[in-house]
């Protein structure tokens, strides 16, 4: 790979294994592999899109990436800062660049404190705003996500969902971050709301520059939104391109799988669509599949796919798999989409 | 014409709160074929679940009441049934699935004592009997040794298992309708198309007709012949599955389906959103109930609210507005 300037957010073999204790002394006996070997890059400007199941572990890379978790191994870079060695000081200040918003708008905002608060309160802990800069801060960062700054003496439970996430997200840009995490920011809200926030995510980055990591399951949400896509399953990538590249030329797999599952709100399509229904659940990230991981659910696995894992590789400019058999015959049966 | 086998008439139901009465279902009339698969699309709050909750009296009342209508099932008012006369249609006859498969199921219980209940209740097996036919209905949902996983209890099953062995109960004394609520919600997308082909499958085999409430219009357009779309308590739009998708027509489900990202879309588009919220309903709505959100919206939406009115085959839409002309009907 070569160094590319253009690089705002970089992971490199990124894992955090939870330990699981057991017995009357908490002996240590396994771990949850959550995120277990990732590596990619994010740009300036641009909007990475991560995608996968329940429990594939995209929730926790966001948040080992903005060192909420400590990292079992691995470095995470922002610019040319390694994250992943400073110290609680130094990092405390970094999250002015950096910050999060989370899925669930009802529980990520403390019911007992107002809008005006809990907007400032990020303003306040890095001292960028005293006195009365503070409230009229506050005001504008409420004109900013489109919400009437006359409202900021109420308290959450007087807004709807996507009200709620509105106000997270002016807390999240207090301090003018240019990286943030969006932590499935959409899921718990209702359709006709879903579009009002994406389209406010899109005019925040196109105003202020900013960079995304968008954690989501809904993948026609996810390819409006990104640039780029990574798919997770069971903690590793299995597979990153170009956005028309990944969902118009799927390779791995779990993505064709994952992609043929996407319900399509066109009746005609049924009709002509073969579905990949994958078989079973996916397997525990304690006791993960040796090899590949995605061998036990695989349509085309072979016996060798169990022995080691498949290297991450690059088979076009831009576009990575982690497969062996990507380039194998068993692997271009079309698919109808 | 196929066999009417629900006829839903005029229905209203309200609850009492502390904040005043909610109107949640204002009026809603529908019916069911036999064999058929019906749609009721909405966002939350928009009646959909209470509705069908209402036909077979499962509303807590009170708070809730049924202030208005009919529901015949085969010709008898289920809202005029006796409580031992309901018992009787509910499980048995029309059976319904529930979003969250976890707290559907008792935890303490397991899954064989559980599916055994309605065996014995309604069609008075003896233990062997039930654990025979368990079995049958289990391996039926796709559930692998299935002799041995009746004795597992709910926890040990993943979401798509527990959601296989609710579809299992539901089918357990072969019902007419299956009446599904959100049931693949909870659920990841490569397990909710396990669940849809599932249902698809067992809907040719059995020939049950099949009530799916959700609020994706992707997974309604693979499993349903035709779709009502709810706003504010009321049915808004009416139609052949793919009619709905082709011409939408009322201003609500155009935004809808507008505010969807495409999946064969190339470069990015704007989503289309609708601005505002959905209605609270602390009073029954006398105008249309979308007209505050509504960017065709005309003098007359703001004072009476719309019947539907038929625009096609089997297509009727609540609104005075024709959309394509942007003048009244």
């Amino acid at each position: 790979m070569t160094e590319n300037n253009n690089v705002l957010v970089k992971v490199e073999d990124l894992k955090m294994h939870f330990p699981i204790y057991r017995g009357v002394i908490r002996r240590q006996v396994g771990a949850v592999r959550a995120v277990d070997g990732i590596s990619f890059e994010i740009h300036r400007g641009e909007t990475l899109g991560l995608v996968g199941e329940s429990g594939c572990g995209k929730s926790t890379t966001g948040r080992t990436m903005l060192q909420l978790y400590k990292p079992t191994a691995g470095k995470v870079f922002f610019k040319d800062i390694e994250l992943t060695a400073l110290r609680n000081e130094p990092m405390r200040l970094m999250r002015k660049n950096i910050q999060m918003i989370f899925q669930d708008p009802y529980a990520s905002l403390n019911p007992r404190m107002t809008i005006r608060d809990i907007v400032a309160e990020p303003l306040v802990a890095f001292g960028t705003a005293t006195g009365k800069d503070i409230d009229d801060r506050v005001r504008e960062l409420m004109r900013l996500v489109k919400l009437d700054p006359d409202f900021m003496l109420r308290y959450p439970h007087e807004f709807s969902g996507g009200q709620r996430q509105r106000i997270g997200i002016a807390r999240a840009m207090a301090n003018n971050p240019s990286f943030i995490v969006c932590d499935e920011p959409i899921s718990a809200l209702d359709v006709s709301i879903q579009a009002q926030v994406i389209n406010l995510f899109e005019d925040l980055q196109k105003e202020l520059d900013l960079t995304y990591l968008f954690i989501a399951h809904d993948l026609s949400m996810v390819r409006h939104i990104s640039d780029r896509v990574a798919v997770m399953y069971l903690g590793i990538i299995v597979e990153l391109a170009d956005r028309n590249e990944i969902y118009r030329n799927p390779v791995h797999p779990y993505t064709k799988a994952l992609l043929s599952a996407i319900p399509v709100a066109d009746p005609s399509f049924y009709e002509t669509r073969e579905r990949i229904v994958l078989e079973g659940d996916v397997p525990s990230p304690a006791n993960p599949p040796s090899g590949c991981r995605f061998r036990t659910r695989c349509p085309i696995a072979e016996g060798y796919c169990a022995e080691s894992r498949p290297e991450f590789r690059e088979i076009a400019p831009g576009h990575f798999v982690e497969c062996f058999k990507w380039d194998h015959p068993d692997n271009h049966k079309e698919v109808a989409r | 014409m196929a066999n009417e086998l629900l006829n839903v008439n005029e229905l209203e139901t309200q609850f009492k709160t502390p904040e005043g009465v909610v109107h949640a279902v204002n009026g809603v009339s529908f019916h069911l074929n036999e064999g058929e698969t019906l749609g009721l699309v909405g966002e939350s709050g928009c009646g959909k679940s209470v509705s069908m909750l209402s036909c077979l009296r499962l509303i807590p009342q009170p708070p809730g009441k049924i202030v208005n209508g009919t529901a015949l099932f085969k010709g008898q008012d289920l809202l005029a049934m006796d409580d031992e006369e309901i018992r009787h249609v509910r499980g048995a006859q029309i059976a319904m699935i529930f979003q969250d498969p976890m707290t559907s199921l008792n935890p303490v219980m397991t899954i064989g004592k559980q599916m055994a209940e309605p065996l014995k209740l309604h069609l008075g097996f003896t233990n062997q009997q039930a654990e025979t036919r368990s079995v049958e209905l289990l391996e039926q949902v796709g559930i692998p040794r299935a002799k041995d996983r009746l004795k597992d209890y709910p926890h040990q099953y993943s979401g798509g298992m527990r959601q296989r062995v609710m579809i299992a109960m539901a089918l357990a004394c072969a019902p007419q309708i299956l009446i599904a609520d959100e049931p693949t919600t909870a659920l990841d997308v490569t397990i909710q198309a396990q669940i849809v082909e599932l249902v698809i499958r067992l809907r040719e085999e059995l020939g049950m007709a099949i009530i799916w409430i959700t609020h994706d219009l992707g997974v309604v357009a693979s499993i349903a012949q035709r779709v009502n779309v709810m706003y504010g308590g009321f049915i808004i739009e009416e139609s052949p599955v793919r009619d709905l998708y082709t011409h939408p027509t009322h201003p609500y489900t155009i935004g809808l389906l507008g505010s969807l990202p495409q999946i064969h879309e190339q470069s990015r588009q704007r989503l289309y959103s609708i601005e505002g919220m959905p209605p609270m309903l602390y009073q029954k709505p006398r105008s249309c109930p979308f007209s505050p959100r509504c960017k065709w919206v005309v003098e007359h939406c703001r004072v009476e609210n719309p019947p539907l009115l038929p625009v096609g085959d089997n297509h009727r839409v609540a609104c005075w507005v024709d959309t394509t002309t942007g003048r009244e009907r």
